[in-house]
C-alpha cells in the first residue's frame, strides 16, 4: 500500500514502435523494482506500515505515544499476537483457521474452571488447558489430512463445536480471577523494561515467536511446512510426510491458541465466555498484514507480530484519538483488503 | 496375463551389462475403474546404459514410470531392484530403494532456495547437541555440497545455491532437479519428459546433462516424446503400447519413423530387421 500510490514514471522521448508479439507495456522500472524488493524482503512492507501508522497517530492524538499507552498497546496485542502466531503456521501450509478465538476461549474456561471450581492446582489446570487447545488442534488436522477437507470447513464446523462447548462447561458464566490459582493469573503481571511496564504476556508471545522463528527456518520440520504450503503434490513427490506435517501444524497451532488462552486470562484477570470472539479476523488480519501470503509457503513469523502491532496501533491509535468503535472495525477492514491486493501483486514479481 | 515371478530368471538377459538388470519390472497391471493402465507391463534397466520409454499417450508410460518410482501402487505384477523383489508404496520408499525421479512437473518447491530444495527430504543436521538436541540443520554444509553437487553435472549458469528457485529458468530449473536426483540416486534415476517444457539451447544442455549422470554410473530411465532425442542419447528403446512393451529397439539399428511405426500400432515389431531391435528384447 506504500508503493501503489507510486506514480508511475513518464517515459522519456517518442513513443517506440510497437513491438510484434510484445506483450502489454513494461511496468515502470520504479513499481517493478519495489515489487520485486517487497517480493524479497516480506517484512520491509509491514514495517513501513507499522511506522506509517504510529507517525500519523502520534501527530493526530498527542498522548497516544506516552508510555502508559504503549503498554497498553503492547498488552493487547499479546493477545491477538500469540494467536496470529499459531494461525500463521496454518496459513503457511496454505490453510486458514477460523476457530482460533474459539480454541482460546475454551481452554480459559477449562483452565478457570477447573483451578475455580474444580480444586485442581494452578499448574495442573494450566497443563491441562494446554493439552485442551493441543486436542482441538489435533481435531482439526485430523480433518484436514484424513477426512480431506477444506481447512476453511473444518475450522468454520469446529468454530462453532469449540464455542459450544465452551458455553456449555462455563455456564455461559464469567470466572473471576479472585477465584483462581494465581499461575493462571502470572500472565498478567508487569515487569518494566527500560521503563515500558510490559506484562509476562507479551513477553511470552515474543518466546513464543522466537521459538517458533528458530523452528520455521533452522528445522527440518520448519523447511516442510514452507514446502507443504508451497507446494503440496512437490512436497510429497519430494519425500515430505506432508499429512504428518500438516497434523503437526495444527496441533502446535492449537498449543499456541492454548498459551494465547493464558494471556487472555491474565490480561482480563477472570475468563469470560464472550471474550476473544472477534479475534478470529483480528488474527488473519494481522497474519496477512505481516506479509504472509494466504496462498501458502511464504511470509515470515516475526512479519505478524508486525502485523499485530499494525492492528493493535490502529485500533488504540482510534480510540485514543476519540473515533467511533465502529470505526476501528472500518480502517482494519479497509487494511485487511489493501494487504490482501498488496500480496497478490507482489507475487506477480514471481516469474 | 501376469508373469509369475520365476519367470524373470529365465528372462533373456542383454548383452548390454552383467547378467543381472538393475531394474526390472514384472507384468505389471495397473487398472483406473474400467481404464487399464497397465496390462502385464514388463521393463529391464541394465547398469550403464539410457534406457528411453516411448510411447503414444494412453499406452500406459506414465502409469509405468509411477509404479516404479512409488507414486502409484501397481494391482498386480512385480518390481526388483537388484534381483530383489521390492515393494514401492510411497515415492520415499522408492528412494529408499535407490530409485530417484525427476517428474515432469520437476517436484520443486519455488519459494525456497537451491539447496533447501536439492535437500529437501533429507536435511543434514548439524552434529553434536545443536544437531541431536536442537535439531539444528548444518545450512552451510548444504549449501557448499549442494554447490560441489551442481559443479560436479557442469551446471555453471548457477551461481548461487541460496537462490530461490523460482527466480531460475526452466532449463535451470530442470538442471536442480536432475542434480537432486543424481547426487542421491545410487541405483537409477527415472527422467520423465525432461525437455517437454524446454527450448533448443535448453534441452541441449539436459541432454548432455542425462548423459553425464549415465557416464557417472547410473542408469537413467528417460520417458520422452520428442524422438530425436531419443534417438541421441538412448542407448536402448522400450516401446509402449496398450499398458505393455511390444518392442525393445535398437536405435542405432532402426529408423525414427520405424520407432514411430511400432509405438502407433502400423508396424508389427516381427517385421523389423534383427539389427532394429534390442539384444534380448522380445
Amino acid at each position: 500500500m506504500t508503493t501503489s500510490n507510486t506514480p508511475r514514471v513518464p517515459t522519456t522521448g517518442p513513443e517506440p514502435p510497437p513491438v510484434p508479439l510484445a506483450e502489454e507495456a513494461r511496468p515502470p522500472a520504479l513499481v517493478d523494482r519495489a515489487q520485486r524488493l517487497l517480493h524479497a524482503q516480506a517484512t520491509l512492507g509491514p514495517a513501513a506500515v507499522l511506522l506509517i501508522t504510529v507517525v500519523a497517530f502520534s501527530l493526530v492524538a498527542p498522548n497516544f505515544l506516552n508510555p502508559a499507552n504503549i503498554s497498553l498497546i503492547l498488552q493487547q496485542t499479546a493477545v491477538i499476537g500469540t494467536l496470529a502466531l499459531g494461525q500463521t503456521l496454518i496459513i503457511l501450509t496454505m490453510g486458514i483457521d477460523l476457530s482460533v478465538g474459539s480454541i482460546m476461549v475454551l481452554c480459559s474456561i477449562v483452565m478457570g474452571r477447573l483451578s475455580a471450581d474444580a480444586g485442581v492446582s494452578g499448574p495442573v489446570a494450566l497443563l491441562v488447558g494446554l493439552a485442551c487447545g493441543m486436542a482441538c488442534g489435533l481435531v482439526n488436522g485430523l480433518l484436514v489430512t484424513r477426512v480431506k477437507l477444506p481447512p476453511f470447513i473444518v475450522t468454520l464446523g469446529s468454530l462453532n463445536i469449540f464455542f459450544a462447548l465452551n458455553l456449555w462447561i462455563s455456564k455461559s458464566e464469567t470466572i473471576r480471577g479472585a477465584d483462581m490459582d494465581e499461575v493462571l493469573l502470572w500472565t498478567g503481571q508487569v515487569v518494566t523494561v527500560g521503563g515500558t511496564r510490559l506484562t509476562y504476556g507479551s513477553l511470552l508471545m515474543l518466546l513464543i515467536c522466537a521459538v517458533l522463528a528458530y523452528a520455521l527456518h533452522r528445522t527440518r520440520w520448519g523447511r516442510h511446512v514452507y514446502a507443504t504450503g508451497d507446494d503440496k503434490e512437490a512436497a510429497r513427490l519430494s519425500g515430505v510426510r506432508v499429512n504428518r506435517v500438516l497434523l503437526s501444524v495444527y496441533a502446535v497451532a492449537g498449543l499456541v491458541y492454548a498459551v494465547g488462552a493464558w494471556i487472555l486470562i491474565g490480561r482480563i484477570a477472570s475468563a469470560s465466555p464472550q471474550a476473544g470472539v472477534m479475534d478470529n479476523l483480528d488474527s488473519i488480519t494481522a497474519v496477512v498484514l505481516g506479509g504472509t501470503s494466504l496462498f501458502g509457503g511464504r511470509g515470515l513469523i516475526i512479519g505478524t507480530v508486525v502485523g499485530a502491532l499494525i492492528v493493535g496501533v490502529c485500533r488504540n491509535g482510534l480510540s485514543v484519538a476519540g473515533v467511533d468503535v465502529l470505526w476501528q472495525n472500518f480502517a482494519v477492514g479497509v487494511l485487511v483488503i489493501l494487504a490482501v491486493s498488496l500480496d497478490q501483486w507482489i507475487r506477480k514479481a514471481r516469474r | 496375463m501376469n508373469q509369475p515371478s520365476t519367470d524373470a530368471a529365465a528372462r533373456p538377459t542383454g548383452p548390454t551389462g552383467p547378467a543381472e538388470p538393475i531394474l526390472q519390472a514384472v507384468g505389471l497391471v495397473k487398472r483406473y475403474g474400467s481404464v487399464t493402465a497397465l496390462a502385464g507391463a514388463d521393463l529391464e534397466l541394465y547398469p550403464g546404459e539410457i534406457l528411453a520409454v516411448i510411447g503414444d499417450n494412453g499406452a500406459g508410460k506414465s502409469s509405468l514410470i509411477k509404479a516404479l518410482s512409488g507414486a502409484v501402487v501397481p494391482d498386480a505384477g512385480q518390481i526388483l531392484v537388484e534381483g530383489r523383489p521390492v515393494r514401492l508404496p510411497t515415492p520415499i520408499a522408492a528412494r529408499e530403494a535407490g530409485i530417484e525421479t525427476v517428474h515432469q512437473s520437476l517436484a520443486v518447491s519455488p519459494s525456497l532456495d537451491i539447496a533447501t530444495n536439492l535437500f529437501l527430504g533429507r536435511e543434514l543436521r548439524r552434529p553434536g547437541v545443536l544437531g541431536s538436541v536442537f535439531r539444528m540443520l548444518d545450512r552451510a554444509r548444504m549449501r557448499s555440497e549442494a554447490a560441489r553437487h551442481l559443479s560436479e553435472l557442469g551446471i555453471t549458469t548457477i551461481q548461487n545455491p541460496n537462490q530461490a528457485v523460482e527466480t531460475l529458468s526452466g532449463g535451470q530449473r530442470q538442471a536442480v532437479a536432475v542434480a537432486r536426483a543424481a547426487a542421491f540416486g545410487n541405483k537409477v534415476v527415472i527422467m520423465d519428459e525432461p525437455t517437454a517444457a524446454l527450448g533448443v539451447r535448453e534441452s541441449r544442455a539436459v541432454l548432455d546433462l542425462i548423459l553425464k549422470v549415465r557416464d557417472s554410473g547410473l542408469p537413467v530411465i528417460l520417458i520422452s516424446h520428442n524422438m530425436p532425442h531419443v534417438f541421441e542419447v538412448a542407448d536402448r528403446v522400450h516401446v509402449q503400447r496398450l499398458g505393455r512393451r511390444i518392442a525393445t529397439l535398437a536405435p542405432s539399428g532402426c529408423s525414427m519413423s520405424d520407432a514411430v511405426a511400432v509405438m502407433t500400432g502400423a508396424l508389427d515389431p516381427a517385421e523389423l530387421p534383427e539389427e532394429a531391435l534390442a539384444p534380448g528384447a522380445l
